[in-house]
């Protein structure tokens, strides 16, 4: 565009309307939140300003004669390896705002996905596979401390009865679960949805910081309430309310920082359940102040154990840090039920785009370093692992559990499954999907019941892809892959790669 | 109706918390409502999420996260109390004849802590207020460095008076820091450098010293002090620069 300051000529997207095809029936101009479409008076048709153009692709989606499309805007930069065109649209921007750069959404910075390096094995010959459509397959997971031992009785009638006490379990009928995207970040409906699909699938779903709406309580058998920085929405009805809690330390998308929910998103709703005024910033503390140490968040654990009076597995949820194996088994001793770890790549709703893309390590090589790190001490039976950061299908959680996680949550995927096209302005309050904003017009566009039936959908899809795995290698139970690294081999990876991930490369 | 109180005598003596914790539990559900602690010897968790009209009343130094997550309960502390008094309360009074240590009332929502002498570190950080939860902390001696960090809502009420800390000022280093709502009440002056960075003392004006006047009184006659002594200096009030101070740090990328 002429006559524009340089920072508004170098936009990312395109919007083509096809003349022929546009009706002018102005569907566009409604379902963009961000004035990207308008109507001009003068000309009496519907215009576009590409600067605007956010791509999240609502309009093209919801354009009755197909007349949109969205393309990205080829970088009109002179090639440069160095300077790629993201780093001086950056530059632009902060020169004439002074900001510190907001992303939303996981980092899309290119680091290796090992995931895509590692193969699974099957059965061939020697072992039967299993099929699961006609053979029993377990999934059943449960997440929390094991018993070093088990000690059996039998009674006066020769039955077996278990002596050991054991601790609080979560019981998920698959191991995947909901990851935490908070009332707030989120809106109502999702959180919803989320609860009603956990519940109809047997698994679980985290609350995230925002506190647990009181309609919601009735799932609370397939809820963890989570236990932030902030504190938002933590009383003793919340803490009661779960089938476990879990105290975030850390994220994936943004290790070592807090977290702002800034006023815009607060409304009656979210003000309600956080239990802060409408309109003032909720802003989490980088870390919990009263957790300065390992002793600290022992302190912590044992008071909600106390304060659920013991009835429920507490989890430790800690980002993948370059120590996380010893940060992990320091979690583990101060008396977590559950260590989370989440990867670099997880997704977030607001987060700086410099701690987002530059700090942390992938969950591949977090889990794997982890799990190894527990057992070499012993203490691995202490606590169950959850993976997150980056999950994206079910052979990545197939391969996370060979890895030794018992369990993952998945957050992305959860918003990509009711329609999130990753446009990465969740921050803004404006989503046009209807996902990350609490504008009653816009929350709109997330029916409930169609959201629970798309994440049932999800998980049951998952869960059959994992049976056919799992049964393919000649298991018929999710606990004998667990940790069980013989089924996975590495693709040009270098012997340090599978070193840390404790696989052979394929073909040995 | 006045619900009929019903008294237990306990001695913490050298009883493991988590069996105490469960003793006490055991006993509301038969409805114990008022209980005297002797012999407590840093038990940690005391009234951690208890709710509604109990009392406590401890002889002895009880332990961490006193009254933690607590809605409704009263425990009067005849001696001194560790770290983490009030961990994000909701509801209740904590009163304490000694000195109390580090993260006092963190998070706490609502409810009264009343601590005759000096505090340590981190006290009243991220303290709120919602509706007519507000929560209000009154320190008779002087405080640690972060008094009411993150402060989103409340009253922290700072007198200096009952010191056992003669050369230090009234707070420590970075008072206020970062707070985006509440106030905190200062009897006598605060050095500048004490403050958070963008925070400044301003005179208290009439409404201001109807709350501390109110404060005091419940304070005093709790702690058995003399509310007009308390009331003799001038106090000062810090505020909040804004109630988003975020707002305008960030840009789009």
């Amino acid at each position: 565009m002429l006559f524009q300051p340089i920072n508004k000529n170098y936009h990312e997207f395109c919007i083509e309307r096809d003349k022929d095809l546009c009706i002018n029936c102005k569907v566009c101009v409604r379902q963009c939140s961000y004035d990207a479409h308008f109507w001009d008076e003068s000309r009496q048709k519907v215009m576009h300003d590409n600067t605007k153009c956010i791509g999240c692709h609502r309009c093209e989606a919801l354009c009755p004669t197909a007349a949109l499309s969205i393309r990205n805007k080829p970088s009109d930069f002179r090639p440069h390896k160095l300077w790629r065109p993201v780093f001086l649209q950056n530059i632009y921007k902060q020169a004439d705002t002074g900001g510190v750069l907001l992303a939303g959404m996981g980092s899309p910075v290119d680091i290796p996905v090992y995931w895509d390096s590692m193969l699974l094995d099957a059965s061939q010959v020697t072992n039967p596979s299993i099929d699961p459509l006609r053979e029993p397959m377990e999934l059943k997971t449960f997440l929390g401390a094991k018993p070093k031992r088990l000690s059996i009785v039998t009674d006066k009638n020769g039955k077996p009865k278990l002596k050991t006490k054991l601790t609080p379990q979560l019981e998920l009928d698959v191991p995947i679960m909901f990851a935490a995207m908070s009332l707030g970040a989120i809106n109502f409906n999702l959180h919803q949805a989320m609860a009603r699909a956990a519940t109809e699938t047997g698994t679980a779903y985290n609350t995230g910081e925002g506190g647990l709406h009181k309609s919601l309580y009735k799932y609370g058998k397939n809820t963890i309430v989570q236990v932030a920085s902030g504190r938002f929405g933590v009383h003793l009805d919340y803490l009661k309310a779960g089938s476990a809690i879990e105290i975030k330390v850390g994220q994936g998308a943004k290790p070592g920082i807090g977290g702002h929910l800034p006023g815009e998103k607060i409304n009656f709703m979210v003000s309600e359940t956080r239990m802060v005024p409408i309109g003032s910033d909720a802003i989490s503390p980088a870390p919990h102040h009263d957790i300065y140490s390992i002793e600290d968040l022992l302190q912590l654990i044992y008071a909600l154990k106390e304060a659920s009076e013991y009835k429920v597995p507490i989890s430790v949820k800690i980002a993948a840090v370059h120590n996380v194996a010893a940060i992990a088994s320091g979690v583990v001793r101060a008396g977590a039920d559950i260590v989370t770890v989440d990867g670099m790549r997880g997704g977030t709703g607001a987060a700086p785009a410099m701690i987002r893309d530059n700090v942390g390590i992938p969950i591949e090589l977090a889990l794997a370093q982890v799990d190894q790190r527990l057992r070499d001490e012993g203490i691995r039976n202490k606590a169950s692992i959850v993976a997150a950061g980056g999950i994206r299908c079910s052979g990545d959680v197939v391969k996370a559990i060979a890895l030794g996680a018992d369990a993952v949550y998945i957050g992305t995927a959860t918003l990509i499954a009711v329609g999130c096209t990753l446009c990465g302005r969740c921050y803004t309050g404006k989503c046009p999907w209807g996902i990350a904003t609490n504008d009653s017009k816009l929350s709109k566009r997330q029916n409930p019941d169609i959201a629970a039936r798309k994440l049932a959908n999800l998980i049951r899809a998952w869960g059959h892809e994992i049976e056919e795995m799992l049964g393919g290698m000649g298991l018929n139970s999710i606990e004998s892959l667990r940790g069980n690294r013989d089924k996975l081999r590495g693709v040009g990876l270098s012997d340090t790669e599978l070193d840390i991930l404790g696989i052979k490369h394929a073909g040995r | 109706m006045v619900a009929k109180r019903k008294k237990r005598t306990l001695t913490a003596g050298h009883t493991y918390y988590k069996q105490f914790n469960e003793e006490i539990r055991e006993l509301i559900k038969e409805g114990v409502t008022d209980f005297t602690i002797n012999e407590c010897n840093g038990q940690r968790y005391i009234g951690i999420a208890m709710e509604g009209d109990i009392r406590f009343h401890i002889n002895g130094v009880p332990g961490q996260d006193l009254g933690a997550f607590m809605r409704g309960p009263y425990i009067h502390i005849n001696n001194n109390a560790q770290d983490g008094v009030g961990n994000t309360m909701d509801d209740g009074r904590i009163v304490i004849e000694g000195i109390a240590g580090d993260v006092i009332g963190y998070a706490m929502r609502g409810g009264d802590i009343f601590i005759k002498g000096d505090v340590g570190y981190r006290v009243g950080i991220h303290m709120k207020a919602y509706l007519d939860h507000q929560p209000k902390i009154v320190v008779g001696g002087k405080a640690g460095d972060f008094l009411g960090e993150y402060m989103a809502g409340g009253i922290i009420l700072l007198l200096g008076m009952f010191s056992g800390k003669p050369d230090s000022p009234v707070a420590g280093r970075n008072l206020g820091t970062g707070m985006h709502g509440g106030v905190i009440y200062v009897r006598g002056e605060v050095p500048k450098d004490q403050l958070g960075p963008g925070l400044h003392t301003q005179p208290v004006d009439s409404g201001d010293l109807k709350v501390i006047k109110e404060l005091v009184n419940d304070y005093a006659k709790e702690l058995k002090l003399d509310s007009k002594d308390i009331l003799s200096d001038n106090f000062v009030k810090i505020r909040p620069f804004s109630h988003r101070p975020y707002g305008n740090l960030y840009v789009a990328c």
